[in-house]
């Protein structure tokens, strides 16, 4: 026991050969899965929020398993405001669109005046834009949360 | 199909069983940790792998896709719960939780 404790002690906290190797194996499949869900919102359960939480969890995940850094560098702190900012205006942008061009605001088949495609098919192709939009927000929201709780607003060490 | 499907489940179900008991049972974190590890990772799959055989009962493609769709999660569960187990263990060592010793043996 104290030998084991002593080997664990040795190496900086959280350096996991095991942990980080799995950790590398499931993330592209979990961001995979993100997609999946967002994409396929519509015809099954799931759709943007879920689907942006599987997104963000991923790289919390790289967070935790490796360090705050290595998930900075794959996501940046300005391209994960810039992609929260631009997810919230996509669905309001979208919103608004459908408001200006004579419907209510989200009346996807007000869009039929851009493109006539039939309201039917203009419903379903707004909602997939819409649950992108919510979907990209989420994922950076969640995110940066992570990132601030856990390291105190500093984005230094963390957890 | 049914039948295989039944027998993967029910020997699932009694994994399950067997792991509850020994996280009842044993004495401290990490033979309970032990336990609840087998129960995530065998009997878990057992239990997917079983839903997706009879799931294909009756054939068509569509039913094929959902039965990959299913074994995706197995795989899934088979490279997580282990790993889990092993992150949680080992808070468990550096925070330095004592494991269980018979009382009158030298440690």
């Amino acid at each position: 026991m104290k030998l084991l404790q002593e080997r664990v002690k040795d190496r900086p906290a959280g350096e996991n050969l095991i942990i980080r190797t799995a950790v590398r194996l499931m993330i592209p499949f979990i961001q995979l899965y993100g997609l999946y869900v967002i994409v396929h919102g519509h015809y099954s359960p799931g759709g943007g929020f879920q689907g942006g939480v599987v997104l963000g969890a991923s790289f919390i995940l790289l967070a935790l398993a490796y360090d705050l850094r290595t998930s900075l560098r794959f996501m940046s702190e300005r391209v994960n405001a810039v992609l929260g900012n631009v997810g919230v205006l996509i669905y309001t942008g979208t919103g608004l669109l459908c408001a200006l061009l004579g419907g209510l605001f989200l009346d996807y088949s007000a869009l039929d005046r851009i493109l006539p495609l039939g309201p039917v098919e203009w419903r379903s192709l707004g909602i997939f834009v819409v649950e992108v939009g919510v979907g990209i927000a989420v994922m950076s929201i969640m995110t940066s949360l992570f990132w601030d709780l856990g390291s105190g607003g500093e984005m230094d060490e963390g957890l | 199909m049914l039948w295989a499907a039944g027998f993967l489940i029910v020997a699932g179900i009694f994994f399950f069983a067997v792991g509850v008991l020994g996280v009842l049972r044993f004495p401290d974190f990490y033979t309970r940790l032990h336990a609840a590890g087998k129960c995530d990772s065998l009997a878990a799959v057992l239990v997917i792998v079983g839903i997706a055989l009879y799931n294909l009962a009756d054939f068509s493609p569509s039913n094929l896709l959902v039965s990959f769709k299913i074994l995706a999660i197995a795989a899934f569960v088979f490279i997580a719960s282990p790993t889990a187990t092993h992150a949680v263990t080992e808070a468990a060592l550096i925070i330095g939780v004592e494991p269980w010793t018979k009382k009158d043996e030298p440690q």
